[in-house]
């Protein structure tokens, strides 16, 4: 009966890894390179609101986190789009103010909040079939969705002025993605917790754009990277009891550094080769 | 010479102002077209207007003479606006010079790669087609975005400040290229180097609320006056200055 526990444990991490590293390496790219990490952590925050309001109403927080993070995204969105706000300034109120209000409904809502510290941090062990399965419907619909418009989401992104030129549904896009985005980031909330969530979608970005400038090649190995990180973040939790989200965050800095001495390495034999070339 | 468009006495501006005020003007195939005038003037935005990312508030911009189509006209934004720091090849920004005649599906194939493996190639780019953006030079990026608007061949060219970021080393270079590039379509460039530019353009048009058309590349302080035309008019080197007979 054990083994059978462990069995299932062990595949339900693989996909959870899976999914996580998906939307990683595919919202992760996005973000890392249209410089919405800020926003995105606004995001993230904005949503503990939601969970907070899910503890206190008794609905599923995840539902609730869902809700106040397509809506923080898409305002956001819409409100640096029509330039009415001092974008950093406004992130920081709504990255506050989505703490408050998710402490605020929690100490309102009778009794002990049980899993409140998984959504901090992060907790593969209280993933449901219901998470997992969201998961996979937004990683999904990330690939169709970048798979079908590629050209024009990397366009868009790129020069989203000249992109005017040849398509009128650049604000539709944008707001799509956003949403997407917004959605993705939530969804991993419950494996990687809202404070380390950010970590993982944007390490793994950041590690590959150390060795290639190509859009897609970035999108595939950062999905790489990241499962790579995610898994070896659940076995070293899983085995030494520590919060998974803060072990997978500490495996992707590792790489991090691992890869910039890589990198830093390999500059330096370049300029020795260069210099050998010109004596 | 035969008119590749016209406009019909277009007003257009934003919000708060109005910024082109009734304007009309025949634009001919093949001319080079130097586009001048003060900050503000209206510049960038009658190129809007022609793109179609600015809908006139009356008149309109008549395509039918010249049969052109907006799929036609190729654009090179002001250098400043592309993120340098987005992770995308030369080849890919090349390419996107093509998404007009596709649907937002659009796939590159083999004959979108070849034909910007030409341009690439034409503009002294090759050995560049597959670096990032972060890595060039303000020349080569300058020619990276021309070659970006001319890689769907169009048959309309429109430049905004092409040369702002430019060494003058290379703006000679760039001006050459665009010589060739007048051979097999028309071209409208915004500049605020009238003395440059008139070297190369084969007529002016200042811009200042409304538009004057010049049909000639000389141009005199005297011309800029009765135009209304509040520009310095600034000669390099030894260009012989001329004067030019009245106007009727």
């Amino acid at each position: 009966m054990e083994n059978l526990f462990e069995y299932t444990f062990v595949v339900r991490s693989l996909l959870g890894a899976l999914f996580a590293s998906i939307t990683a390496g595919l919202a992760g790219t996005y973000i890392v390179s249209k410089r919405l990490v800020f926003l995105s952590g606004g995001v993230t925050h904005a949503s503990f609101g939601g969970i907070g309001l899910g503890y206190y109403l008794g609905i599923n927080p995840v539902v609730g986190a869902a809700v106040f993070g397509l809506g923080s995204a898409l305002g956001m969105e819409y409100m640096s789009a029509r330039g009415k706000m001092r974008e950093d300034s406004a992130i920081g109120i709504l990255w506050a103010l989505g703490m408050a209000v998710g402490i605020i409904f929690i100490y309102l809502t009778p009794g002990y909040a049980p899993n409140l510290m998984s959504y901090l941090f992060g907790s593969i062990l209280t993933v449901t079939d219901g998470d997992l399965i969201a998961l996979g419907i937004i990683a999904a619909v990330l690939i169709i969705y970048n798979a079908m418009f590629y050209r024009t989401l990397l366009y868009i992104s790129f020069d989203e002025n000249y992109a005017r030129t040849f398509t009128r549904h650049v604000d539709l896009f944008r707001y799509i993605s956003v949403g997407l985005t917004g959605l993705a980031i939530v969804l991993n909330i419950r494996m990687a917790g809202v404070i380390m969530i950010l970590a993982l979608l944007t390490i793994p970005a950041n590690i590959v754009m150390l060795f290639t400038r190509r859009y897609l090649r970035i999108i595939v190995l950062s999905t790489v990277v990241s499962f790579a990180g995610i898994s070896a973040g659940f076995a070293i939790s899983w085995f030494t009891n520590l919060p998974t989200g803060a072990t997978i965050v500490a495996v992707l800095v590792l790489f991090w550094l691992v890869a910039r001495a890589i990198r830093s390495l390999q500059k330096s034999s370049n300029m020795k080769k260069l210099r050998k070339d010109n004596r | 010479m035969s008119i590749l468009f016209t406009i019909d006495s277009v007003t257009a501006g934003y919000e708060e102002k109005i910024v082109l005020r009734d304007v009309t003007m025949a634009v001919e195939e093949n001319d080079f077209i130097g586009i001048i005038g003060p900050n503000g003037g209206g510049k960038t935005t009658l190129l809007k207007v022609i793109l179609g990312l600015l809908k006139p508030l009356s008149g309109k911009i008549d395509f039918t003479s010249g049969d052109l189509k907006l799929n036609q006209i190729g654009y090179m934004p002001q250098v400043a606006q592309g993120d340098t720091l987005f992770p995308v090849t030369v080849e890919d920004v090349v390419l996107s010079g093509m998404m007009h005649d596709k649907g937002a599906m659009g796939r590159m194939g083999r004959i979108e790669k070849r034909r910007a493996a030409e341009v690439i190639e034409e503009l002294g780019l090759s050995p560049l087609a597959h670096q990032a953006l972060n890595e060039l030079s303000g020349g080569q990026l300058q020619r990276v975005y021309l070659a970006r608007a001319v890689s769907g061949s169009p048959r309309l060219l429109l430049l905004d400040e092409p040369a702002t970021f430019v060494d003058a080393s290379f703006e000679a270079d760039f001006y050459e290229r665009l010589k060739v590039l007048n051979n097999r379509m028309t071209i409208m460039m915004v500049s605020h180097d009238v003395g440059t530019i008139s070297a190369w353009v084969k007529s002016f048009v200042c811009v200042n609320g409304t538009v004057f058309y010049h049909p000639h590349s000389k141009i005199t302080d005297e011309d800029l006056r009765m135009y209304g035309c509040p520009i310095q008019l600034v000669t390099h080197g030894d260009v012989p200055h001329v004067v030019l007979h009245k106007h009727d």
